[in-house]
């Protein structure tokens, strides 16, 4: 029997997979069709959304930008006439370059993601779930969890990059009669989406890591705090948690074992500092998210004053894995201080943009022209940009640069949670700093005056450059500023706030110079500095830009070239955007 | 009356809650889903029954964006400024929306149509640029684009 899966994460019902299934569900119970019907997590290739899986004698056939009309076609001629639809099918199988997207990667944190429909707990089962939880129980010690998963190389995947096993071992040694674990999936950053597909592609692997962690440390309780801006990956803890209840993996005794554990949802209200550890638990205990001086830290003194272990979802996802396949085999990926593999949501300007898990040690070029199949209208390629707000620009001429914590940190970057942020020459690099920098600005909760006002003042000085009244001196000051603020910062959000100023500084100070010495923005981005005119050629004298221009500084007769007055025009864009002969020019 | 319901989610909630260890981020959440916003008497209900100071409470709902002291429009468009959308042209679409309805970002219309929301991701990276009307996310936007489905909702 054929088996057909919807990928129904964020992404695909945004881009219309409810209908799609919908579609399926009616003409497979109209044409009494004989197939099985599931949705499933996150398949990675988000750029082809919606897509549609269908498994037949053992081959899979995975269909791509999937529409009302496609899917009646697939329907009707693979699915009732078993004739695959080649013409749909999302991987072009003459195009070589294709087999790169799935041979660079390896997958161990979305083993399941888009394999498994991940409101089945069976599901999980038959691929292996909660063996490892059942292995720990039966034949290993807390001391020999830690054990395994610090020889792994296990890293933290929030960001930070500090070792798991260590982390684990300073709650476990901690003094304390409750202790707690809690799982970090308020992801903060802009531009990424790593932890809410696996929340919604595969619950359970970060339900069995945090069981598994509460086993390692002597915790009974558990907390995931999830951003309220992801309902779905919610919805999917929720369910899987009730599932876990009855099959007896949480609660009293799990699985007539000694151990006792329970998980708490608690759903976050929207502040990126929360994703700081001190910050989420002050929000937990229903507080301001203010960090607090460390040490403590939470490992010794965390939620409610007791022990408490922070870890981040990816985290959570690779520990079964670690546990079932033994931690030198985990080890063996990757370089020599940063093991295993990292997951990477890749967006921005880059053809294949999704979800991708590649081992570490890999080249961000091999990741961009190959996992991702290179530039969007072969424009060039300039710039990545990781670790979101935290992190920074590393130019294409890095390309080399291998994915490893400690080589991406000595270029000004950090690995961060995920985000890969791909940029061409039509992005101003002031401007991408600008933006990370209003974020960071807005974003800081205010407890350190210079997180709080000299971010402000930074930005001021971005802005200032952006409309083309910077000066000079103005780069030693916002320099200076980002040293002082690194400084003098108490948590994580100011300690790496200037990052993607200083890193734009350093790898694009051109950039900045033209901005200020030639009042001109290379990339044609700060509208400030550019004139907008009008084609001749082009013009039909539709007089839609005079009616539309706010400042009447468009004269022009119907059937005349328009023409704009640079005194008057304040440089809104508007006649470029409603001109329908594209014969406005942005200089 | 189809309010009524939820108006009495958030009044047990209150109860249910009251003795709980954090529950002030819950029951915020519990008000601003019943009422939209979070009411004035509500942050007074709350602090009688959990103990808080208003100016507390008060300090929390203005810490976190997600909560709100004005009621908002009948149709809440969210406009995602992450950095995906950011690259791929969000300040297109958002000078299209401010043309188009006249309201910038925390603003409603006057005939309380609409108000419009900024917020840091949707994390539907690969379609950007997304906005959100309601619960519908619009993806792969263009000014034209985006003109054609605000005159759906008008």
């Amino acid at each position: 029997m054929k088996k057909v899966k919807v990928g129904m994460a964020t992404c695909g019902i945004s881009a219309g997979a409810e209908q799609i299934y919908k579609i399926l569900q009616d003409s497979i119970q109209k044409n009494d069709i004989e197939v099985e019907l599931v949705e499933t997590g996150c398949m990675g290739r988000c750029f082809q959304e919606v897509l549609v899986e269908v498994e037949d004698k053992n081959q899979n056939y995975l269909y791509g930008n999937v529409t009302p009309e496609k899917i009646n076609q697939i329907i009707h001629q693979h699915l009732i006439d078993n004739k695959p639809v080649n013409q749909y099918l999302a991987l072009d199988l003459n195009n070589q370059s294709e087999d790169q997207f799935f041979q660079k990667q390896k997958r161990i944190v979305l083993r399941n993601c888009g394999i498994i429909d991940p409101t089945s707990i069976e599901d999980y089962i038959s691929r292996g779930g909660y063996q490892a939880l059942k292995k720990v129980l039966k034949e290993l010690t807390p001391e020999q969890v830690i054990q395994e998963i610090d020889s792994s190389g296990l890293r933290g995947r929030g960001g930070g990059g500090f070792p798991t096993g260590m982390k684990w071992s300073f709650a476990r040694k901690a003094e304390g009669i409750k202790k707690y674990i809690i799982c970090n999936a308020d992801e903060g950053d802009p531009g990424a989406f790593m932890d809410r597909s696996v929340l919604e592609g595969d619950p359970h692997s970060v339900i069995e890591g945090m069981i598994i962690a509460g086993y390692a440390i002597g915790a009974c309780l558990g907390y995931i705090y999830v951003r309220a801006e992801y309902p779905q990956a919610i919805q999917k803890l929720k369910t899987a948690i009730e599932q876990c209840h009855r099959q007896n993996y949480l609660g009293e005794n799990i699985l007539n074992s000694n151990f006792s554990f329970d998980l708490i949802i608690k759903e976050g209200a929207g502040a990126f500092v929360c994703g700081e550890e001190t910050a989420l638990i002050s929000s937990i205990e229903g507080k301001r998210g203010v960090p607090r001086i460390r040490p403590p830290f939470p490992a010794v003194k965390g939620l409610w004053g007791c022990p408490t272990s922070i870890n981040n979802v990816e985290t959570f996802a690779n520990i079964s894995w670690i546990i079932l396949n033994r931690a030198d085999k985990f080890s063996q990926l990757g370089t020599a201080k940063s093991k295993g593999t990292k997951v990477f949501a890749l967006a921005g300007k880059i053809k294949r943009s999704g979800l991708v898990e590649v081992p570490m040690g890999i080249t961000i070029n091999e990741i961009v022209y190959e996992v991702g199949g290179g530039i969007i209208n072969n424009r060039q390629f300039k710039a990545v940009q990781m670790g979101g707000p935290s992190g920074g620009c590393i130019p294409a001429s890095m390309g080399d640069l291998k994915i490893d914590y400690d080589e991406i940190t000595s270029t000004g970057a950090i690995m961060g949670s995920g985000g890969m942020i791909v940029l061409d020459d039509s992005n101003c690099m002031v401007d991408v700093a600008k933006f990370f920098l209003s974020f960071t600005q807005n974003e800081s909760c205010g407890k350190c005056t210079f997180c709080r006002i000299g971010t402000k003042r930074m930005l001021e000085i971005l802005e200032k450059i952006c409309l083309g009244q910077g000066e000079l001196e103005h780069l030693d000051i916002l320099e200076d500023l980002s040293y002082q603020i690194k400084k003098t910062s108490l948590c994580g959000l100011g300690q790496t706030a200037p990052n993607p100023v200083l890193t734009t500084l350093k790898y694009f100070r051109d950039e900045y110079l033209a901005h200020i010495q030639d009042h001109r923005c290379p990339a044609g981005v700060c509208s400030a500095l550019l004139t907008y005119q009008v084609n001749p050629d082009l013009c039909k004298g539709c007089t839609l830009c005079v009616k539309k221009c706010p400042v009447n500084a468009i004269q022009g007769e119907k059937g005349e070239t328009a023409y704009i007055d640079q005194n008057k025009c304040i440089k809104c864009g508007q006649c470029f955007d409603v001109c329908k002969f594209k014969a406005i020019i942005k200089n | 009356m189809k309010t009524t319901p939820s108006k009495k989610k958030f009044k047990v909630d209150l109860i249910n809650l009251k003795s709980q260890q954090g529950s002030l981020i819950k029951l915020l959440q519990s008000a601003q889903e019943t009422y939209g916003y979070i009411p004035e008497p509500a942050i007074y209900n709350i602090s009688e029954l959990v103990g808080i100071s208003p100016a507390e409470i008060y300090g929390v709902i203005t810490f976190y964006s997600q909560f709100r002291l004005k009621p908002l429009g009948k149709y809440v468009i969210k406009i995602c400024e992450g950095t995906a959308c950011h690259v791929n042209g969000a300040r297109e679409i958002l000078r299209a929306i401010k043309n188009e309805l006249g309201i910038g970002i925390d603003e409603t219309t006057d005939d309380g149509l609409f108000t419009m929301l900024s917020v840091a991701c949707l994390g539907c990276c690969s379609l950007s640029p997304v906005i959100m009307i309601n619960d519908k996310t619009y993806g792969k936007l263009t000014p034209e684009k985006i003109r054609s489905i605000l005159r759906e909702y008008k």
